[in-house]
């Protein structure tokens, strides 16, 4: 009989041969890229350079516990704890080359993307400088009106171009347009596929477990560009599809989804599973962040200006009205009963604008929310008891509304 | 009989209601969670009461060591419980500030006592209890005193720093450096009051503003922080029953709904 994977599994093998694809790679002497989460892998992919991403490494270091050992080296180093502690992490490793938690091989090239944060390109320069390679940088600004302008998106196309001239340059080879259309196909597909899957969970009950975006949002960010992490979506999809339709939920059978919430921010990638845990003895589903929408990258096949759009539109890169707007979205369209905001002592940008996203967001819906503290990768920032004090308060607000909502 | 326990991080208190939401015993021990002060603090109610255990009919717990105790029937976050007690002695209540051995909050109610809205200090000890505990010690007083001696004070010392590890070396640069111990004091109960407000200003405050806790306790810190707030802030007579009040009327109330 032929085994039918699930997708779990497949994304566990896909994330395996990914890194030992790069690291076998490197071996033979190809060229390997270091790049941040939402940049434009598809100039790489085009390239066939191997490319892998130090966020999520740095979290996959955080997830197996295994970041203590980096963020002190960091320290020794001078890196202050204020720094992003992904950047930390990375930055150690790139001395250290090995983890527990699987290792990434030493880059030719960086390929940066401010999209996300301006962290990055402090980072980013370093590993460039340190090392000695080269650099492309590519400047999104931030959209202080609601809409990506006209002259952004010009500028933001430019340096397309003349990335795509360095790579020519690094890598000795003429750039194939044909292929680049291809795998601009590919990665918008791609991004359908995953936010067809996310979506899933609009049901009530969600058949998909939202700690699930947190494991997939790995491949999302690294096989983008590829057929074979289009597959794995739309697996995943099919999988969802077959639970909805069977009227299950997320957990076990008769487990009950009893509050949806949306999650703000990254994981605690150290605290996963207790997170998680903590959530789930409540009965409180996490069915949405706003990672769906971060690699939700679509435009038309060869549509540069599109293409330029589509990535300067990410939601940390949009405008407070925009950031707003977009929750308050996604409470009705998930029928959300509450929202869980990270403040994350090591995510600037996403926490600048927190507090007020919570006011406002709480003022158009209604709906009722708490902050925790915590960060990414960094343990030392987190404390299990206050974080589920405060969802279980969480709960006792959403269960008054619940009661509410029932009397009248 | 209904029993409500608050284990607090420094301190445990507990109360004792009839059917008619009658306090009729009551009791506060300055230790809190991993000691036997739960226990001790249970045993003082009941006694005051003149009540045997198995009267108690139903039990609600509530605070941060409310995971560990495990004979209650229900466990309820603080957030609620404060609440609830607040808004059974002064029903006009809109806003709680809430401030603890280790937290400090601000809670918002509707006309009804629900919990709308709330927020908490971030991880650190800044803005609680513990920040006057330290500053009691640095300035070799007792806690009981500190008040007393910022009302002493003409001029509050700038305490810069937030981290309370920080403002316990401030604290001392700043006496060996000739600050009179008084205006210390009063720069710490300014200090405390900034952060309170600052946490304040994240939601709507609208009065009547109540205070709770032990350092509700510190008759200098509220008056620093009304200052600050630019509002008057009433306080029950017992500030550091409220979280044992309102677990008693949950009690109270999950038995009726039975
Ligand atoms: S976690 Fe925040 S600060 Fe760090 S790289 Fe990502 S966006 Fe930038």
């Amino acid at each position: 009989m032929e085994e039918v994977k699930t997708s779990k599994q497949m994304l566990g093998e896909l994330l395996d041969k990914h890194y030992s694809d790069a690291l076998e790679a490197k071996k033979n002497g190809q060229l390997v890229a270091w790049a941040t989460s939402i940049s434009p892998q598809e100039l790489l992919t085009t390239m066939g350079i191997h490319t892998v991403y130090p966020e999520n490494h740095a979290a996959a270091i955080g997830a197996r516990k295994c970041a203590p050992e980096f963020i002190s080296h960091s320290k020794g180093n001078g890196y202050s704890v204020d720094i992003c502690s992904y950047a930390r992490v990375n930055l150690a490793y790139m001395e250290l080359l090995h983890s527990e938690a699987g290792d990434i091989p030493k880059p030719d090239l960086i390929f940066c993307c401010n999209n996300i944060c301006n962290t990055v390109i402090k980072w980013y320069e370093n590993i460039a400088k340190e090392l000695n390679i080269p650099m492309i940088v590519f400047d999104l600004p931030f959209n202080h009106e609601y809409e990506v302008s006209k002259q952004d998106v010009r500028y933001i196309k430019g340096q397309f171009l003349e990335a795509i001239q360095k790579l020519e340059e690094i890598t000795g080879r003429k750039f194939d347009y044909d292929k680049f259309g291809e795998v601009m196909k590919i990665s918008s597909e791609t991004s359908v596929w995953w936010k067809k899957a996310a979506m899933k969970a609009m049901t009530k009950p969600s058949p998909l477990n939202g700690f699930d975006l947190f494991n997939y949002m790995a491949t999302i960010v690294c096989m983008r560009g590829t057929t074979e992490g289009m597959d794995l979506f739309k697996l995943w999809y099919e999988q969802l599809c077959e639970k909805e339709a069977k009227g299950l939920g997320p957990w076990k059978p008769g487990e009950e989804e009893k509050y949806r919430v949306m999650w703000d921010g990254i994981a605690c990638w150290p605290y996963l599973g207790p997170t998680y845990k903590t959530l789930r003895k409540y009965g409180i589903n996490m069915v949405t962040s706003t990672y769906p929408d971060s690699w939700y990258i679509v435009y038309e096949q060869n549509d540069l200006d599109g293409m330029a759009r589509a990535y300067s539109s990410n939601y940390v890169n949009r405008n407070l009205d925009f950031g707003v707007d977009n929750i308050t979205k996604l409470v009705k369209d998930y029928q959300l009963d509450g929202i869980v905001y990270h403040s994350n002592r090591s995510c600037k940008l996403m926490d600048f604008r927190q507090f007020e996203v919570q006011r406002r967001v709480e003022a158009n819906t209604g709906v009722p929310s708490v902050i925790f503290d915590g960060d990414q990768t960094d343990p030392s920032a987190f404390s299990l008891a206050q974080f589920e004090t405060r969802i279980q308060a969480l709960v006792e607000m959403m269960e008054k509304r619940k009661q509410m909502a029932g009397e009248k | 009989m209904y029993l409500g326990v608050d284990i607090g991080s420094s301190s445990s208190k507990a109360v004792i209601l009839n059917q008619d939401a009658k306090k009729i015993g009551e009791a506060i021990l300055n230790i809190g969670t991993g000691s036997n002060g739960p226990q001790e603090v249970i045993g003082q109610a009941l006694f005051q009461a003149g009540l045997q255990r198995e009267a108690i009919r139903r039990t609600v717990v509530t605070g941060y060591g409310r995971m560990t105790f495990t004979s209650a029937d229900r466990q309820i976050t603080e957030i609620s419980c404060h609440a609830k007690g607040v808004h059974f002695v002064m029903p006009n209540a809109r806003t709680v500030i809430d401030i603890g051995g280790q937290d400090a909050k601000v809670i918002c109610l509707d006309q009804s006592g629900n919990v709308g809205n709330f927020i908490m200090n971030e991880k650190c000890a800044a803005g609680t209890g513990r920040f006057l505990e330290v500053m009691a010690r640095v300035l070799n007083c007792k806690l009981e005193d500190l008040s007393g001696l910022a009302d002493r004070g003409d001029n509050g010392v700038t305490i810069s720093s937030t981290c309370t590890v920080f403002a316990e070396s401030e604290v001392i640069s700043q006496l060996s450096m000739g600050q009179r111990i008084e205006d210390v004091a009063l720069g710490a109960h300014c200090s405390i009051a900034q952060r309170i407000v600052g946490l304040c200003n994240r939601v709507n405050i609208v009065p009547e503003v109540v205070i709770t806790g032990g350092v509700a306790l510190n008759r200098n810190a509220v008056h620093c922080i009304s200052e600050e707030l630019k509002l008057p802030i009433s306080r029950p007579d017992d500030p550091q029953g409220m979280g044992a009040l309102g677990a008693a009327l949950y009690a109270l109330e999950f038995d009726k709904e039975r």
